[in-house]
């Protein structure tokens, strides 16, 4: 019989992840199903100390002063059945000096009726580098909430990166509520993105805090809803120190019955502070279209290769295109 | 070299209620580089989109026949697979698009080598192009080689070419010029939508349109007096004009 640890495993494999990386010694990482924790391995410079509790997991994670992992840690949290909850307390402090990448996999590839929260705590210390990716695969019936939270401090010269996309599934209902507050010369990016399709809900609401001179933001979303998916994007960016920059940068594509809504919010207490924004919510951009379809691709190849660009990181440019997209 | 590709006749097109082309008629031939030369306003690149089927350019009248097959009610998709396509004078920028997925997305046969080389045809070093993105990261210019190079690998019968030297600099032109001398070789059509002198050069024949009619059809070399009798033949000049000239 097949455990929960390898069928979660199989789901990281089919979508294209090295499951691998779970057997690598010199990886460290951390598997939580459900409130359980059924997998861990770490490495020197990493303390992960998880307690179950009764109604969820409270992982603390200490990246100890100077240390810089040569490898990202894997974490890989789910919920395998179709109904169920889980419930992380993440509880980070990445201590001076040390760096760090986390790449996060959340999996409900049956899901029905499943809660995933997360709540987390982060302190990033001086000259630290805290780097986190949240990918999720979600199941095609939508049956999930997805609730996120997280509080960030950045100490003077941190830096914090964090990019949260869906690559797999139906988005169901997604809240992620994202605040962070920066010192002077930290540097802070947040990434959304995501499409919604049925009846799909999205709300991301980033609010980022510019507190010390030289501190720099950018707050970046990119969002593709259609049928009759909703989508809520508030994003804040506040600068109140000299020589805080910062930049906030939505675009989403709405089709079909979907609605889409982009709440940008730059607010500058200081005259050498420097916040901008660009907002745009549209059809799928027609010249981009044309383009496409004189090339051959029909209109609804067309539209998938333009969302799918959009929703794509960089790091996809580098690989090489799985096939042709032209429809016979 | 006698074979006619495409056939426009009397074609009328209007936007937003002002008449754009008035019974215009254009013949190009199988194998030739044909320029489109007419001033500012003339229609051509309006012609250019209503040949490719573009929203908001479908004609009130007249016949757009490709290789014998009228393009009336075909879509912008179905005329490309005819072997039609057209390079924009600005071309699209595409966040997130890969130069590889963007060049992959039309090719009439997949292949790294094929990009590669197509790549290299249009001066542009693979190594570093290939895996980067066609958006605001790149030069005008670049996103120009890069749109052409996107249609040569379709191996069309016809690319359009609106203002291909716009943003275009010297040497790039240069190469771009080697290129319709081999497309031509290749017995592919070219139609450049133009109004310079040096990009006309390069044509075999032309049409000089003004006010969405048809002017003159000729031998380039003929037609070309445009650029230098400022529009004599035209009979919509403005005699002010000459008399500046």
């Amino acid at each position: 019989m097949v455990g929960d640890f390898e069928q979660m495993l199989a789901v990281y494999g089919h979508v294209g992840e090295d499951p691998s990386v779970f057997a690598d010694s010199q990886a460290a990482h951390l598997v939580i199903h459900e409130n359980r924790v059924i997998g861990a391995h770490l490495v020197p410079g990493l303390v992960v100390e998880p307690d179950e509790m009764a109604d969820g997991v409270r992982v603390r994670v200490c990246v100890r002063e100077g240390a810089q992992l040569r490898n990202p840690v894997h974490l890989c949290f789910g919920v395998l059945p179709e109904a169920g909850l889980q419930r992380i307390l993440l509880d980070v402090t990445a201590e001076p000096r040390s760096r760090v990448t986390l790449q996060a996999h959340c999996v409900f590839p049956n899901a029905l009726d499943v809660t995933h929260e997360m709540e987390a705590d982060i302190r990033i210390a001086e000259d630290a580098r805290y780097t986190y990716f949240e990918r999720h695969v979600h199941g095609p019936a939508g049956g999930v909430v997805v609730v996120p939270r997280a509080r960030v401090t950045l100490a003077p010269r941190a830096s914090f990166e964090t990019e949260f996309e869906l690559l797999e599934g139906r988005v169901g209902r997604m809240d992620i509520d994202y605040e962070a507050r920066c010192r002077e010369h930290s540097s802070l990016r947040m990434v959304a993105r995501m499409s919604g399709s049925d009846d799909d809900e999205i709300r991301i609401r980033e609010v980022a805090h510019l507190q010390g001179p030289g501190a720099a933001g950018v707050l970046l979303s990119r969002i593709a809803v259609k049928d009759d998916a909703r989508a809520d994007v508030y994003n804040e960016l506040t600068a109140s120190a000299p020589h805080a920059v910062g930049h906030v940068d939505c675009k989403e594509i709405v089709m079909d019955r979907a609605i889409a809504r982009a709440t940008p919010i730059v607010d500058v207490r200081h005259p050498l502070a420097r916040v901008t924004h660009e907002a745009s919510i549209g059809s799928v951009d027609s010249r981009q279209m044309e383009t496409l379809m004189a090339r051959g691709l029909t209109e609804e190849d067309a539209v998938d290769m333009i969302v799918r660009a959009m929703l794509s990181p960089a790091r996809r440019a580098q690989e090489p295109a799985s096939e042709t997209r032209r429809t016979s | 070299m006698t074979e006619t590709l495409l056939e426009v006749r009397d074609l009328r097109l209007a936007l937003d209620g002002q008449t754009i082309l008035q019974g215009l008629n254009l013949t190009v031939l199988r194998g030739e580089v044909h320029a489109l030369v007419g001033p500012n306003g003339a229609g051509k690149s309006s012609l250019a989109y209503a040949l490719m089927g573009l929203s908001g350019y479908e004609p009130e009248g007249g016949t757009i026949r490709f290789a014998g097959q009228s393009l009336a009610g075909l879509s912008v998709h179905e005329r490309a697979r005819l072997g039609l396509s057209l390079a924009w004078q600005e071309p699209a920028r595409f966040e997130g698009l890969s130069v590889r997925d963007f060049l992959s997305a039309g090719a009439a046969e997949p292949g790294e080598d094929i990009l590669r080389g197509t790549l290299a045809e249009v001066a542009l070093d693979p190594d570093l192009y290939l895996g980067r993105l066609v958006d605001k990261g790149l030069s005008g210019g670049e996103r120009k080689r890069i749109e052409l190079a996107s249609i040569l690998v379709m191996k069309p019968r016809m690319i359009v070419a609106d203002e291909p030297d716009s943003g275009i600099d010297v040497d790039a032109l240069s190469r771009m010029f080697d290129m319709f001398a081999a497309l031509r070789a290749q017995r592919t059509t070219v139609l450049l939508v133009t109004h310079s002198a040096e990009v006309m050069k390069h044509a075999d024949r032309a049409t000089l349109v003004c006010c969405g009619q048809t002017v003159e059809e000729g031998p380039a070399g003929r037609i070309r007096r445009y650029f230098t009798d400022r529009c004599v033949p035209c009979p919509h000049h403005d005699p002010r004009r000459r008399e500046d000239a």
